[in-house]
């Protein structure tokens, strides 16, 4: 949460970014021409209501679907991720948390095989089974897991708190430069919310990764991120440091959003809908 | 795994149709051990002989015989020679000659029997009664001439010298124990037209169309799967291809196109295999259009998403987190097309355009020839009705299975 | 003292599974509410706060079965009454119940008069329709909603105003208690605040006598609610005013609760956020003594030992501890040191 980052370089820049779908009259613009930039070790939050493009933009941003119009920038060069292999190469550096890990496992794969897959991704292939096994320990013991325990389990068996858990350990394991998260806590009970976000903070801290966090909670943007940008049917409406954006929010779609959640230490305002 | 079919095994569906339907499975590999040989084998010179258990008259006049004396025996046999038709056609007669005919009960045979004998006289035909009239009651005359007899004589012709020869006098009283006599036969569903053992053929019938079935299910399962794979993960074009594809399959009637390609291959080349690839091969499109759109649905979980960003190629992510999700699902379509597989087939022999078979029957073949010689408008239920029965336990069996997994793999349904 | 619009006392109820077992979601729950007032029912999910919601109707169906206890309204006692007397004379009049996912329930082929003309049919078969249409009029008036909303059908309305169409429809015979589970999660945040205004203005102006809302953003509890309850394994742990409960909390699971609460309003930036270690436990074998003793970091040997009683303390305060409030107080305040 340090704000002297102008020295820091840019991880992923975005120009004219535009994702349309469909043609004709079934034309739809899910992102309209959105510029970003988010720099390393940044924790940058997009924050959006349902439909304003932010899941679509996610998607764009991890390459899993193509970009329409504008140009994405990795590491200040152009994103090049033409064909699988370079494809594979770009999804060394980016890994993703989605919002329901109900849906994020491959409910026929055993926990083992989630986190060998990781060590496979790595590299690691070929190393003796006890150094798998340490590593694999080691990245459950970061996001408080017991892998003695996990061992021959599924994911399925987990409660949704430890399931996004044992998404971070293998983030942890893959070490990506990019995590984007898509709105990892909103189907997770608040307790469990806390741990989640501690985690991202301390990945973040220790392997200077840049976390790009989507959601629709203006709270949460506010806890734990850097920068913020407000999405807005597919606009970035306003952006910038998150205590400047929220706590004295400019675009009005920024305060309304800010003035419809409901407050604990001020009068929420219930006048104004 | 071991979960759902511990769920299974609580869905008393399915548990029901699978019972049923390794009933069925059970019954076609034990009775041919009990009962070998080839089951269109001509055992009956006749057509049609009726279902129960027959023993051979030839041994039997040479099997000891018992003397009973059973009350009903004699009342029965009575019964059994002057039928119901037989009374009412001697007392029409006889009030044709003019006898007094009223008050007389049909039930009481000896009174009618009694003024019969008194009135009716083989020698002098009555006015008014046509000859083919007349030589009818002569023979119901002659039967009934034997009706009192205390026993019956059998005779040997020698062919030497012409003479007969007193061979053995049956009595009455005089009884065979069935266990005794050397040569006998039981026939459950009596023959068919050509004289074959019903059951023996039906059991074979049976195993051959379930053949079909498997067979046909498997064929349109693998066309329909890996054209639902290919379009619904692939999209665009390819999509596009598949479905245009699926759709001219589907506009044209499956029946017709099946009436059309079994018609075209010729009798000749139309085996069981055959037939049931034909059946397959037509029967695949709403696999493939199902499972193209749970595959739509499955590509954009995050599983698939989070498969591809750890670099999984395209067939791995096919293989591994796709087809399992939907493995349930092929699984209950297979069992739905095993059964219109069979059911297909049946309609396809029932027309006579079935597979081309001397040696092996299959139920819709069974069902050809009993139409064809008419066994359901003479009342011949035996060769039939059985198999009818054999086709509707087996798709219902099938059917049942499919609706309790059906209730057990989609939560929706759940009771 | 107000006039108590709902009493229940150790309400049990219990889902039996596809394998036979009992689940006791909700566990000798005792609670009231007097009239005019509201009261809010936090906790994790699986916790059985939707299940109690589900009981307090009075209205059974399978895997769901009453096994002991007593609900009474406003003087009746509806526990045990069978489904088709609940239906005609409770639901409706005494007791309105909205899930969720209410919006979903709306028939897409029938305009959203015909609900109402079912809502109040099923209570009085005689009401002529004119009257019905005049009633519906001038609640949809006093609301602040739409009266063309009544002559739409459910797909032409969006998301937030079918949700309160329902809830308008649903409480239209003005019943005593009003259970709103999760009425606004589904939706965006500005028809969420427009649901709780009308909410609000419902409970003021006495078209609903009281309320019972469930959820688990606790921001919005206490914006919503004169008091709040958390439940944890199938029992109430805490309960006390919203105010209480929030800056206050007594119980070490309820603690916990609100110290996971994000709001985004200055300077709570840096408050270091609660995390409660473990998972609920499963309600088909709790744990014994205190449920949430196995989570718990003050938990000692005894609280396993022992069922837990529900204190009381101060003015309809109670809370489900072995230990003493102050003691609470003490452990809180040096840790905070």
């Amino acid at each position: 949460m340090s704000n002297s980052n102008e020295e820091r370089k840019s991880c992923l820049r975005g120009v004219g970014v535009t994702k349309v779908f469909g043609s004709g009259s079934k034309k739809t613009v899910a992102v309209d021409h959105v510029d970003f930039d988010f720099k390393e070790g940044e924790i940058v939050t997009i924050v959006g209501e349902s439909g304003s493009g932010k899941t679509t933009l996610s998607k764009m941003l991890l390459g899993l679907i193509a970009v329409t119009e504008g140009e994405v920038f990795y590491q200040g060069q152009p994103r090049d991720i033409k064909g699988a292999r370079k494809k594979k190469e770009y999804w060394k550096n980016i890994q993703a948390i989605f919002q329901d890990p109900f849906a994020s496992y491959n409910m026929f794969h055993k926990i083992d095989d989630v986190l060998l897959d990781c060590l496979n991704m790595r590299g690691c292939k070929d190393l003796p089974m006890e150094q798998k096994v340490q590593m694999m320990t080691e990245a459950c013991s970061f996001v408080n897991l017991k892998f003695e325990e996990l061992t021959n389990k599924y994911p399925f068996e987990l409660s949704g708190g430890q399931q996004q858990r044992l998404m971070i350990a293998r983030i942890f394991l893959l070490k990506p430069k990019i995590l984007l998260a898509d709105e990892p806590t909103s189907m997770i009970d608040a307790c469990s919310r806390s741990t989640i976000l501690d985690m991202l903070t301390k990945l973040r801290d220790e392997i200077n990764m840049t976390v790009i966090f989507i959601t629709h909670d203006i709270g949460l943007a506010y806890k734990i991120s850097d920068k913020v940008y407000i999405m807005e049917h597919g606009k970035f409406v306003e952006s910038g440091d998150a205590e400047e954006v929220i706590i004295h929010p400019k675009a009005d779609y920024t305060k309304r959003l800010i003035s419809d959640v409901p407050k604990i230490y001020e009068e929420w305002d219930l006048s104004t809908v | 795994m071991k979960n759902t079919l511990r769920q299974l095994m609580h869905s008393s569906k399915f548990v029901v149709g699978a019972g049923i339907f390794v009933l069925i499975l059970l019954t076609m590999l034990i009775y041919p051990l009990i009962n070998p040989g080839n089951p269109l084998e001509m055992i009956g010179v006749g057509t049609f002989a009726k279902p129960g258990t027959y023993f051979s008259l030839y041994d039997a006049m040479d099997t000891k015989t018992e003397t009973l004396k059973i009350k009903d025996a004699e009342e029965n046999r009575l019964t059994s020679i002057v039928s119901m038709e037989d009374r009412v056609s001697m007392v029409e007669f006889m009030e044709k000659i003019g006898v007094d005919v009223s008050g007389v009960e049909m039930d009481d045979v000896d009174t009618i029997l009694e003024m019969w004998r008194a009135n009716f006289d083989e020698k002098s035909k009555p006015k008014g009664i046509t000859n083919a009239k007349w030589r009818n009651y002569k023979t119901l005359n002659n039967r009934l001439s034997k009706i009192g007899k205390e026993e019956r004589v059998i005779y040997d012709l020698d062919p030497a010298t012409n003479e007969e020869h007193k061979l053995k006098v049956v009595g009455g009283t005089d009884y065979v124990n069935i266990n005794g006599v050397v040569n006998t036969k039981t026939l459950p569903l009596g023959t068919d037209n050509f004289g074959r053992d019903v059951l023996k053929e039906l059991v074979s019938a049976c195993g051959t169309s379930i053949l079909i079935g498997l067979v046909a299910g498997a064929v349109a399962t693998f066309i329909g799967l890996l054209f639902g794979l290919l379009a619904g993960y692939l999209g665009g074009i390819a999509d596009d291809i598949i479905m245009f594809v699926t759709n001219v399959f589907t506009v044209i009637p499956s029946f017709v196109l099946l009436i059309l390609i079994s018609y075209s291959i010729g009798q000749e080349q139309r085996g069981a295999t055959v037939v049931a690839v034909v059946i397959g091969l037509t029967s695949w499109t709403w696999t493939a259009r199902s499972v193209r759109s749970q595959v739509i649905s499955l590509r954009n979980r995050d599983h698939v998403n989070l498969s591809k960003l750890s670099g999984h190629s395209l067939a791995r992510i096919i293989l591994t987190d796709i087809l399992p999700y939907i493995a349930s699902y092929v699984v209950m379509a297979f069992i739905l097309q095993v059964s219109s597989g069979i059911l297909s087939e049946a309609q396809l022999s029932l027309l006579g355009l079935g597979p081309k078979t001397t040696t092996t029957p299959t139920l819709g073949l069974m069902m050809n020839w009993a139409m064809l010689y008419a066994a359901h408008t003479n009342g011949y239920w035996w060769a039939y009705f059985p198999v009818i029965l054999t086709i509707t336990l087996i798709s219902f069996s099938l059917n049942l299975m499919n609706t309790g997994m059906d209730q057990v793999f989609n939560p929706t349904l759940r009771d | 003292m107000a006039k108590k619009m709902l009493e229940v006392r150790e309400l049990t109820t219990k889902y039996i599974t596809r394998f036979h077992e009992d689940v006791y979601a909700v566990d000798h729950v005792s609670l009231s509410i007097e009239e005019g007032k509201s009261l809010g029912i936090a906790g994790e999910s699986g916790c059985g706060k939707s299940t109690l919601a589900l009981s307090l109707m009075g209205y059974y169906f399978p895997p769901l079965h009453y096994t002991s206890g007593d609900i009474i309204i406003d003087g009746t006692n509806i526990s045990g009454m069978n489904p088709d007397d609940v239906r005609k004379n409770i639901l409706g009049t005494e007791i309105a119940y909205i899930p969720q996912a209410a919006m979903n329930a709306l028939n897409p082929t029938q305009k959203i008069m015909k609900f109402v003309e079912d809502v109040i049919n099923a209570h009085d078969p005689k009401m002529p329709k004119n009257d019905i249409h005049d009633m519906a009029y001038k609640r949809f008036e006093l609301l602040g909603l739409p009266k063309e909303a009544l002559e739409k059908h459910a797909v032409e309305l969006s998301g937030g105003m079918k949700q309160r169409v329902v809830i308008a429809i649903s409480t239209i015979l003005s019943p005593k208690v009003l259970i709103a589970d999760e009425p606004s999660s589904a939706l965006d945040v500005t028809s969420q605040k427009m649901v709780i205004k009308m909410l609000r203005d419902m409970m003021e102006s006495g078209m609903i006598k009281s309320m019972i809302f469930i959820t688990h953003e606790l921001p919005l509890l206490y914006n919503v609610t004169d008091d709040i309850m958390v439940m944890y394994a199938g029992q109430i742990v805490e309960r006390g005013t919203a105010k209480e409960m929030v800056f206050d909390p007594i119980h070490p699971y309820s603690k916990g609760l609100m110290g996971s609460i994000i709001v985004p309003e200055e300077g709570t930036r840096d408050k270091v956020l609660t995390a409660i270690p473990g998972t609920p436990p499963n309600l088909k074998n709790p744990p014994k003594g205190c449920r949430f003793a196995p989570r718990c970091k003050y938990a000692t040997p005894t609280c396993s030992a022992m069922s837990i009683e529900t204190k009381e303390f101060g003015e309809g305060r109670n809370y489900r501890c072995l230990m003493s409030v102050r003691k609470i107080r003490e452990v809180y305040e040096s840790e905070q040191q």
